[in-house]
Protein backbone atom coordinates (compact mmCIF):
# COMPACT_ATOMS: atom_id res chain seq x y z
CA UNK A 1 0.00 0.00 0.00
CA UNK A 2 1.28 3.40 -1.08
CA UNK A 3 0.42 6.57 0.50
CA UNK A 4 2.63 9.81 1.27
CA UNK A 5 0.45 11.85 3.18
CA UNK A 6 -2.50 11.71 5.59
CA UNK A 7 -4.66 14.79 7.30
CA UNK A 8 -7.15 14.75 9.62
CA UNK A 9 -9.45 18.15 9.19
CA UNK A 10 -10.44 19.54 12.29
CA UNK A 11 -13.71 21.26 11.34
CA UNK A 12 -15.44 22.22 8.14
CA UNK A 13 -13.37 24.87 6.77
CA UNK A 14 -10.55 22.82 7.35
CA UNK A 15 -11.81 20.50 5.13
CA UNK A 16 -12.72 22.56 2.20
CA UNK A 17 -9.58 24.03 1.96
CA UNK A 18 -7.86 20.93 2.25
CA UNK A 19 -10.20 19.69 -0.29
CA UNK A 20 -9.14 22.85 -2.45
CA UNK A 21 -5.55 22.61 -1.90
CA UNK A 22 -5.90 19.43 -2.82
CA UNK A 23 -8.34 18.94 -5.50
CA UNK A 24 -7.83 16.39 -7.62
CA UNK A 25 -4.77 14.22 -5.80
CA UNK A 26 -6.59 13.48 -2.04
CA UNK A 27 -8.91 11.03 -1.18
CA UNK A 28 -11.47 10.96 1.32
CA UNK A 29 -11.32 8.18 3.84
CA UNK A 30 -13.66 7.72 6.77
CA UNK A 31 -14.23 3.98 8.29
CA UNK A 32 -12.01 2.68 5.44
CA UNK A 33 -13.93 -0.99 5.01
CA UNK A 34 -13.62 -0.18 1.31
CA UNK A 35 -10.60 1.64 0.67
CA UNK A 36 -8.24 -0.41 2.61
CA UNK A 37 -8.95 -3.58 0.65
CA UNK A 38 -8.56 -1.51 -2.83
CA UNK A 39 -5.48 0.05 -1.67
CA UNK A 40 -4.37 -2.97 -0.67
CA UNK A 41 -4.74 -5.30 -3.75
CA UNK A 42 -3.18 -1.97 -5.72
CA UNK A 43 -6.37 -0.69 -7.31
CA UNK A 44 -6.15 2.46 -5.91
CA UNK A 45 -2.91 4.73 -4.38
CA UNK A 46 -4.28 7.48 -3.13
CA UNK A 47 -1.44 10.45 -3.11
CA UNK A 48 -3.27 11.94 0.11
CA UNK A 49 -5.61 10.69 2.44
CA UNK A 50 -8.27 13.27 4.17
CA UNK A 51 -9.52 11.10 7.78
CA UNK A 52 -13.42 12.51 8.35
CA UNK A 53 -14.11 9.41 10.69
CA UNK A 54 -12.89 12.00 13.68
CA UNK A 55 -14.79 14.83 12.56
CA UNK A 56 -18.00 15.34 15.25
CA UNK A 57 -19.47 17.83 12.82
CA UNK A 58 -20.41 14.99 9.84
CA UNK A 59 -21.42 12.56 12.38
CA UNK A 60 -24.90 12.81 13.81
CA UNK A 61 -28.49 11.79 12.82
CA UNK A 62 -31.11 14.56 13.29
CA UNK A 63 -34.66 15.37 13.52
CA UNK A 64 -36.06 19.15 12.98
CA UNK A 65 -38.73 21.10 10.70
CA UNK A 66 -40.10 17.38 9.12
CA UNK A 67 -37.06 16.66 7.84
CA UNK A 68 -34.10 13.94 8.57
CA UNK A 69 -30.49 14.66 8.72
CA UNK A 70 -27.56 12.30 8.77
CA UNK A 71 -23.89 13.02 8.70
CA UNK A 72 -21.55 11.40 6.20
CA UNK A 73 -19.60 10.12 9.18
CA UNK A 74 -22.14 8.64 10.74
CA UNK A 75 -21.14 4.82 11.34
CA UNK A 76 -23.74 1.97 9.53
CA UNK A 77 -24.21 0.94 13.16
CA UNK A 78 -25.23 4.01 14.94
CA UNK A 79 -27.49 3.99 11.98
CA UNK A 80 -28.77 0.80 12.59
CA UNK A 81 -29.50 1.63 16.46
CA UNK A 82 -31.22 5.16 16.18
CA UNK A 83 -34.50 5.53 17.57
CA UNK A 84 -34.90 8.32 15.30
CA UNK A 85 -34.18 6.03 11.99
CA UNK A 86 -35.93 3.14 13.59
CA UNK A 87 -39.07 5.21 14.22
CA UNK A 88 -39.00 7.16 11.04
CA UNK A 89 -37.44 5.35 8.47
CA UNK A 90 -37.49 1.58 9.65
CA UNK A 91 -36.42 0.71 6.31
CA UNK A 92 -33.34 2.76 6.53
CA UNK A 93 -32.50 1.21 9.82
CA UNK A 94 -33.29 -2.24 8.12
CA UNK A 95 -30.51 -2.10 5.44
CA UNK A 96 -27.98 -0.99 7.90
CA UNK A 97 -28.72 -3.24 9.89
CA UNK A 98 -28.07 -5.66 7.05
CA UNK A 99 -24.67 -4.38 5.88
CA UNK A 100 -21.61 -6.02 6.44
CA UNK A 101 -20.88 -7.68 9.68
CA UNK A 102 -21.13 -5.91 13.11
CA UNK A 103 -16.97 -5.05 12.48
CA UNK A 104 -17.69 -3.53 9.40
CA UNK A 105 -20.49 -1.30 10.56
CA UNK A 106 -18.52 -0.03 13.67
CA UNK A 107 -16.44 1.65 10.87
CA UNK A 108 -17.92 1.51 7.63
CA UNK A 109 -19.80 5.04 7.36
CA UNK A 110 -23.07 6.14 5.44
CA UNK A 111 -20.79 8.53 3.28
CA UNK A 112 -18.79 6.32 2.40
CA UNK A 113 -21.45 3.51 1.26
CA UNK A 114 -22.65 6.73 -1.01
CA UNK A 115 -19.83 7.94 -2.37
CA UNK A 116 -18.10 4.22 -3.23
CA UNK A 117 -21.25 4.41 -5.60
CA UNK A 118 -21.44 0.48 -6.17
CA UNK A 119 -24.65 -0.82 -7.58
CA UNK A 120 -24.94 -2.97 -4.61
CA UNK A 121 -24.61 0.05 -1.38
CA UNK A 122 -27.08 -0.90 1.22
CA UNK A 123 -28.21 2.14 2.20
CA UNK A 124 -28.75 3.43 -1.19
CA UNK A 125 -32.37 1.76 -2.10
CA UNK A 126 -33.85 2.95 1.18
CA UNK A 127 -32.63 6.56 0.87
CA UNK A 128 -33.86 6.78 -2.50
CA UNK A 129 -37.16 5.38 -1.49
CA UNK A 130 -37.36 8.48 1.19
CA UNK A 131 -36.43 10.76 -1.73
CA UNK A 132 -32.97 11.66 0.17
CA UNK A 133 -30.93 14.54 -0.83
CA UNK A 134 -27.16 14.53 -0.91
CA UNK A 135 -25.90 17.42 0.94
CA UNK A 136 -22.46 18.42 -0.98
CA UNK A 137 -19.81 20.53 0.18
CA UNK A 138 -17.60 22.55 -2.43
CA UNK A 139 -14.69 24.12 -2.97
CA UNK A 140 -14.61 27.60 -1.43
CA UNK A 141 -16.88 26.37 1.04
CA UNK A 142 -20.09 26.84 -0.94
CA UNK A 143 -22.86 23.86 -0.61
CA UNK A 144 -24.96 22.29 -3.04
CA UNK A 145 -27.72 19.30 -2.68
CA UNK A 146 -28.59 17.01 -5.37
CA UNK A 147 -31.54 14.44 -5.25
CA UNK A 148 -29.81 11.06 -4.09
CA UNK A 149 -31.88 10.11 -7.81
CA UNK A 150 -29.31 12.10 -9.95
CA UNK A 151 -26.29 11.56 -7.77
CA UNK A 152 -25.11 8.33 -8.84
CA UNK A 153 -23.89 8.61 -13.10
CA UNK A 154 -22.53 5.22 -13.15
CA UNK A 155 -20.69 2.36 -11.85
CA UNK A 156 -18.61 4.47 -9.26
CA UNK A 157 -18.67 7.24 -11.07
CA UNK A 158 -20.95 10.14 -8.78
CA UNK A 159 -21.85 13.65 -9.28
CA UNK A 160 -19.32 14.75 -6.85
CA UNK A 161 -16.94 17.20 -9.46
CA UNK A 162 -13.11 17.23 -7.87
CA UNK A 163 -12.58 18.65 -5.17
CA UNK A 164 -15.96 18.33 -3.61
CA UNK A 165 -16.96 16.21 -0.89
CA UNK A 166 -19.83 14.04 0.39
CA UNK A 167 -21.15 15.97 3.71
CA UNK A 168 -24.32 13.93 4.91
CA UNK A 169 -28.03 13.11 3.61
CA UNK A 170 -31.51 14.74 4.24
CA UNK A 171 -35.15 13.71 3.57
CA UNK A 172 -38.50 14.57 4.51
CA UNK A 173 -39.76 12.73 7.31
CA UNK A 174 -42.27 10.29 5.69
CA UNK A 175 -46.08 11.31 6.80
CA UNK A 176 -48.46 8.87 8.83
CA UNK A 177 -49.79 7.29 5.87
CA UNK A 178 -46.74 6.09 4.37
CA UNK A 179 -45.73 2.61 4.40
CA UNK A 180 -42.44 1.45 3.95
CA UNK A 181 -40.60 -2.22 3.22
CA UNK A 182 -37.19 -3.62 2.15
CA UNK A 183 -35.85 -6.81 1.56
CA UNK A 184 -32.10 -7.40 0.64
CA UNK A 185 -31.57 -10.81 -0.89
CA UNK A 186 -27.97 -11.93 -0.11
CA UNK A 187 -26.01 -15.84 -0.46
CA UNK A 188 -26.41 -16.22 3.17
CA UNK A 189 -27.55 -14.26 6.34
CA UNK A 190 -24.09 -13.24 7.50
CA UNK A 191 -21.83 -10.43 6.50
CA UNK A 192 -23.13 -10.74 2.98
CA UNK A 193 -23.12 -8.60 -0.20
CA UNK A 194 -26.51 -7.78 -2.11
CA UNK A 195 -27.24 -10.41 -4.52
CA UNK A 196 -30.77 -8.12 -5.17
CA UNK A 197 -32.55 -5.78 -3.12
CA UNK A 198 -35.95 -3.71 -2.97
CA UNK A 199 -37.31 -0.80 -0.82
CA UNK A 200 -40.42 0.36 -1.17
CA UNK A 201 -42.64 3.47 0.43
CA UNK A 202 -46.06 4.11 -0.42
CA UNK A 203 -48.28 6.77 0.69
CA UNK A 204 -51.89 5.40 0.99
CA UNK A 205 -55.37 6.96 1.14
CA UNK A 206 -57.34 3.72 1.90
CA UNK A 207 -56.20 1.30 -0.54
CA UNK A 208 -55.34 3.94 -2.84
CA UNK A 209 -51.54 4.76 -3.52
CA UNK A 210 -51.30 8.33 -3.55
CA UNK A 211 -47.46 8.36 -4.03
CA UNK A 212 -45.10 5.26 -4.83
CA UNK A 213 -41.32 5.14 -4.30
CA UNK A 214 -39.58 1.94 -5.37
CA UNK A 215 -36.07 1.79 -5.51
CA UNK A 216 -33.46 -1.54 -6.51
CA UNK A 217 -29.94 -2.74 -5.35
CA UNK A 218 -27.74 -4.70 -7.40
CA UNK A 219 -29.77 -5.37 -10.50
CA UNK A 220 -28.13 -1.79 -12.87
CA UNK A 221 -25.06 -0.18 -12.89
CA UNK A 222 -26.20 2.28 -10.38
CA UNK A 223 -28.65 2.33 -7.37
CA UNK A 224 -31.39 2.83 -9.25
CA UNK A 225 -35.40 4.19 -8.91
CA UNK A 226 -37.88 2.06 -10.79
CA UNK A 227 -40.00 5.17 -11.93
CA UNK A 228 -42.33 3.48 -14.54
CA UNK A 229 -43.36 1.11 -11.00
CA UNK A 230 -43.82 4.21 -9.65
CA UNK A 231 -46.34 5.53 -11.69
CA UNK A 232 -47.94 2.28 -12.67
CA UNK A 233 -48.82 2.42 -8.48
CA UNK A 234 -49.75 6.10 -8.24
CA UNK A 235 -53.30 6.85 -8.30
CA UNK A 236 -54.40 3.37 -8.30
CA UNK A 237 -55.84 0.72 -5.84
CA UNK A 238 -53.63 -2.02 -5.65
CA UNK A 239 -54.99 -5.28 -6.33
CA UNK A 240 -53.64 -8.74 -7.39
CA UNK A 241 -54.04 -7.63 -10.58
CA UNK A 242 -52.00 -4.66 -10.19
CA UNK A 243 -48.72 -6.11 -8.79
CA UNK A 244 -48.58 -8.85 -11.26
CA UNK A 245 -48.40 -5.68 -14.05
CA UNK A 246 -45.63 -4.02 -11.43
CA UNK A 247 -43.86 -7.25 -11.42
CA UNK A 248 -43.61 -7.19 -15.13
CA UNK A 249 -42.69 -3.70 -15.75
CA UNK A 250 -39.83 -3.86 -12.98
CA UNK A 251 -38.25 -6.97 -15.22
CA UNK A 252 -38.28 -4.71 -17.74
CA UNK A 253 -36.68 -1.68 -15.67
CA UNK A 254 -34.00 -2.97 -14.19
CA UNK A 255 -30.65 -4.15 -16.09
CA UNK A 256 -28.97 -6.82 -14.20
CA UNK A 257 -26.13 -8.47 -14.97
CA UNK A 258 -24.42 -12.24 -14.02
CA UNK A 259 -21.96 -12.56 -11.93
CA UNK A 260 -20.04 -14.45 -9.12
CA UNK A 261 -23.35 -14.02 -6.74
CA UNK A 262 -26.22 -14.41 -9.32
CA UNK A 263 -27.44 -14.99 -12.97
CA UNK A 264 -29.03 -12.34 -14.57
CA UNK A 265 -32.20 -14.59 -14.32
CA UNK A 266 -31.90 -15.79 -11.17
CA UNK A 267 -32.09 -11.20 -10.25
CA UNK A 268 -34.48 -10.41 -12.63
CA UNK A 269 -36.89 -13.34 -10.93
CA UNK A 270 -35.85 -12.36 -7.58
CA UNK A 271 -36.42 -8.30 -7.93
CA UNK A 272 -39.85 -8.96 -9.14
CA UNK A 273 -40.79 -11.12 -6.43
CA UNK A 274 -39.48 -9.02 -3.57
CA UNK A 275 -40.70 -6.09 -5.42
CA UNK A 276 -44.41 -7.80 -4.91
CA UNK A 277 -43.79 -9.35 -1.33
CA UNK A 278 -42.92 -5.67 -0.11
CA UNK A 279 -45.17 -3.96 -1.56
CA UNK A 280 -47.78 -6.52 0.34
CA UNK A 281 -45.73 -6.57 3.52
CA UNK A 282 -45.90 -2.33 3.14
CA UNK A 283 -49.68 -2.78 2.89
CA UNK A 284 -49.87 -5.33 6.21
CA UNK A 285 -52.74 -7.00 4.04
CA UNK A 286 -53.05 -10.17 1.86
CA UNK A 287 -53.62 -9.50 -1.34
CA UNK B 1 6.35 8.91 3.29
CA UNK B 2 6.79 11.19 6.19
CA UNK B 3 5.58 9.46 9.72
CA UNK B 4 3.23 11.25 11.72
CA UNK B 5 3.32 11.16 15.71
CA UNK B 6 0.69 9.04 17.17
CA UNK B 7 -0.18 7.60 20.82
CA UNK B 8 -2.45 5.23 22.44
CA UNK B 9 -3.45 3.38 25.11
CA UNK B 10 -2.97 -0.31 24.55
CA UNK B 11 -3.93 -2.72 27.29
CA UNK B 12 -4.19 0.89 29.95
CA UNK B 13 -0.74 1.58 28.78
CA UNK B 14 0.07 4.96 27.47
CA UNK B 15 2.06 4.36 24.30
CA UNK B 16 3.73 6.87 21.38
CA UNK B 17 4.54 6.15 17.69
CA UNK B 18 6.05 7.16 14.83
CA UNK B 19 4.01 5.82 11.88
CA UNK B 20 3.38 5.92 8.28
CA UNK B 21 0.31 7.07 6.99
CA UNK B 22 -0.64 3.69 5.74
CA UNK B 23 0.26 1.64 8.85
CA UNK B 24 -2.62 -0.40 9.70
CA UNK B 25 -3.32 -0.56 13.46
CA UNK B 26 -3.29 -4.60 12.97
CA UNK B 27 0.66 -4.47 11.54
CA UNK B 28 1.88 -1.69 14.57
CA UNK B 29 0.08 -4.00 17.57
CA UNK B 30 1.80 -7.50 15.59
CA UNK B 31 4.99 -5.91 14.37
CA UNK B 32 5.79 -3.06 16.84
CA UNK B 33 4.06 -4.30 19.90
CA UNK B 34 4.68 -7.51 19.37
CA UNK B 35 0.76 -8.69 20.61
CA UNK B 36 0.91 -11.26 17.90
CA UNK B 37 -2.62 -12.53 19.46
CA UNK B 38 -4.47 -9.97 17.00
CA UNK B 39 -4.45 -12.10 13.49
CA UNK B 40 -4.02 -11.64 10.26
CA UNK B 41 -6.82 -13.78 8.49
CA UNK B 42 -8.26 -12.45 5.23
CA UNK B 43 -7.56 -8.87 5.25
CA UNK B 44 -10.79 -8.02 3.70
CA UNK B 45 -12.93 -7.67 7.07
CA UNK B 46 -14.60 -10.57 6.16
CA UNK B 47 -13.15 -13.46 8.81
CA UNK B 48 -12.87 -10.79 12.41
CA UNK B 49 -9.54 -12.20 12.73
CA UNK B 50 -7.94 -9.26 13.56
CA UNK B 51 -10.52 -7.95 15.96
CA UNK B 52 -9.40 -5.45 18.62
CA UNK B 53 -11.69 -3.07 20.81
CA UNK B 54 -11.45 0.51 19.99
CA UNK B 55 -12.75 2.56 22.92
CA UNK B 56 -14.93 -1.12 23.98
CA UNK B 57 -15.96 -0.77 20.18
CA UNK B 58 -15.18 -4.39 18.21
CA UNK B 59 -13.07 -2.95 14.78
CA UNK B 60 -11.42 -4.99 12.39
CA UNK B 61 -7.86 -3.79 12.98
CA UNK B 62 -6.72 -4.90 9.22
CA UNK B 63 -8.95 -2.00 7.91
CA UNK B 64 -7.86 0.41 10.29
CA UNK B 65 -5.28 3.05 9.75
CA UNK B 66 -3.05 3.46 12.44
CA UNK B 67 -3.25 7.16 12.41
CA UNK B 68 -7.42 7.21 12.44
CA UNK B 69 -7.40 5.86 15.71
CA UNK B 70 -4.75 8.27 17.34
CA UNK B 71 -5.67 8.74 20.73
CA UNK B 72 -8.04 5.63 21.39
CA UNK B 73 -7.91 3.03 24.07
CA UNK B 74 -7.06 0.08 22.46
CA UNK B 75 -7.70 -3.49 23.91
CA UNK B 76 -6.23 -6.67 22.74
CA UNK B 77 -6.64 -10.26 23.64
CA UNK B 78 -3.03 -9.62 25.66
CA UNK B 79 -5.47 -7.43 27.84
CA UNK B 80 -8.12 -9.35 28.65
CA UNK B 81 -6.80 -11.12 31.26
CA UNK B 82 -5.41 -9.49 34.81
CA UNK B 83 -2.19 -8.03 35.24
CA UNK B 84 -1.10 -10.93 37.62
CA UNK B 85 -2.34 -13.52 35.19
CA UNK B 86 -5.74 -13.88 36.21
CA UNK B 87 -8.35 -14.90 33.27
CA UNK B 88 -11.09 -13.10 32.76
CA UNK B 89 -14.58 -14.93 33.13
CA UNK B 90 -15.08 -14.91 29.44
CA UNK B 91 -11.51 -16.57 28.83
CA UNK B 92 -12.64 -19.16 32.38
CA UNK B 93 -15.88 -20.30 29.83
CA UNK B 94 -14.48 -20.78 27.12
CA UNK B 95 -11.83 -23.15 28.91
CA UNK B 96 -14.80 -24.87 30.63
CA UNK B 97 -16.64 -25.11 27.54
CA UNK B 98 -13.73 -25.81 25.29
CA UNK B 99 -15.25 -23.42 23.26
CA UNK B 100 -11.63 -23.87 21.56
CA UNK B 101 -10.10 -26.22 18.74
CA UNK B 102 -7.30 -24.49 16.69
CA UNK B 103 -7.70 -21.00 18.50
CA UNK B 104 -6.87 -18.74 15.36
CA UNK B 105 -10.30 -17.22 15.67
CA UNK B 106 -10.39 -16.96 19.73
CA UNK B 107 -8.65 -13.71 20.15
CA UNK B 108 -11.38 -12.10 18.66
CA UNK B 109 -14.33 -14.55 19.49
CA UNK B 110 -13.55 -13.13 23.55
CA UNK B 111 -13.27 -10.15 22.29
CA UNK B 112 -16.59 -9.75 20.54
CA UNK B 113 -17.98 -11.58 23.80
CA UNK B 114 -16.54 -8.88 25.86
CA UNK B 115 -17.91 -5.74 23.79
CA UNK B 116 -21.44 -7.97 23.96
CA UNK B 117 -21.30 -8.64 27.60
CA UNK B 118 -20.50 -5.34 28.53
CA UNK B 119 -23.76 -3.82 26.66
CA UNK B 120 -25.98 -6.77 27.21
CA UNK B 121 -24.95 -8.82 30.45
CA UNK B 122 -27.40 -11.56 29.85
CA UNK B 123 -27.61 -11.94 25.42
CA UNK B 124 -29.66 -14.32 24.26
CA UNK B 125 -28.35 -17.19 21.87
CA UNK B 126 -30.05 -15.25 18.95
CA UNK B 127 -28.66 -11.39 20.00
CA UNK B 128 -24.89 -13.57 20.15
CA UNK B 129 -24.86 -15.23 17.03
CA UNK B 130 -26.16 -12.10 15.67
CA UNK B 131 -23.15 -10.65 17.35
CA UNK B 132 -20.19 -12.92 16.14
CA UNK B 133 -21.58 -12.74 12.43
CA UNK B 134 -18.48 -10.90 11.58
CA UNK B 135 -16.06 -13.39 12.92
CA UNK B 136 -15.37 -16.51 11.33
CA UNK B 137 -14.45 -20.09 12.80
CA UNK B 138 -13.10 -22.66 10.83
CA UNK B 139 -13.09 -25.69 12.60
CA UNK B 140 -16.93 -24.36 12.82
CA UNK B 141 -16.83 -24.80 16.67
CA UNK B 142 -20.07 -21.97 16.63
CA UNK B 143 -21.98 -24.36 19.25
CA UNK B 144 -19.06 -24.31 22.30
CA UNK B 145 -18.50 -20.65 21.41
CA UNK B 146 -21.53 -19.43 21.62
CA UNK B 147 -22.11 -21.89 24.63
CA UNK B 148 -19.39 -20.20 26.30
CA UNK B 149 -20.47 -16.69 26.06
CA UNK B 150 -24.19 -17.68 27.10
CA UNK B 151 -22.48 -19.15 30.13
CA UNK B 152 -21.19 -15.90 31.33
CA UNK B 153 -24.49 -14.52 31.32
CA UNK B 154 -26.38 -16.27 33.29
Amino acid sequence: MTTTEYIKPGDLSDLHHLMEEYKGRATVVAGGTNLIPEMRNGEKAPELLIDISDMAALSFIRENNGSIAIGAATTIAEMAASPVLLDNSPILASAAKQLGNPLTRNRATLGGNLANASPCADTAPPLLALDASVEILSPGGKTRQVSLSKFFHGYKFTDLAKGEILTGITFPKPNDSTKGSHTKIGLRNAASICVASIAVALDMEGKTCRKARVAAGSVAPIPMRAYRVEKLLEGKEINAALLEECMAVVKEEISPISDIRGSLEYRSYVTAMILKRNIKRALKQEI
Amino acid sequence: MQKQHMQMRINGEPCEFWVEPNTLLMNLLRNEMELTGTKYGCGTGQCGGCTVLVNGEPVLSCLTLALAVDGADILTIEGVAAPDGTLDPIQEAFLDTAAIQCGYCTPGMVLMAKALLNKNPSPSEDQIREHIKGNLCRCTGYHRIVQAIKSCGE
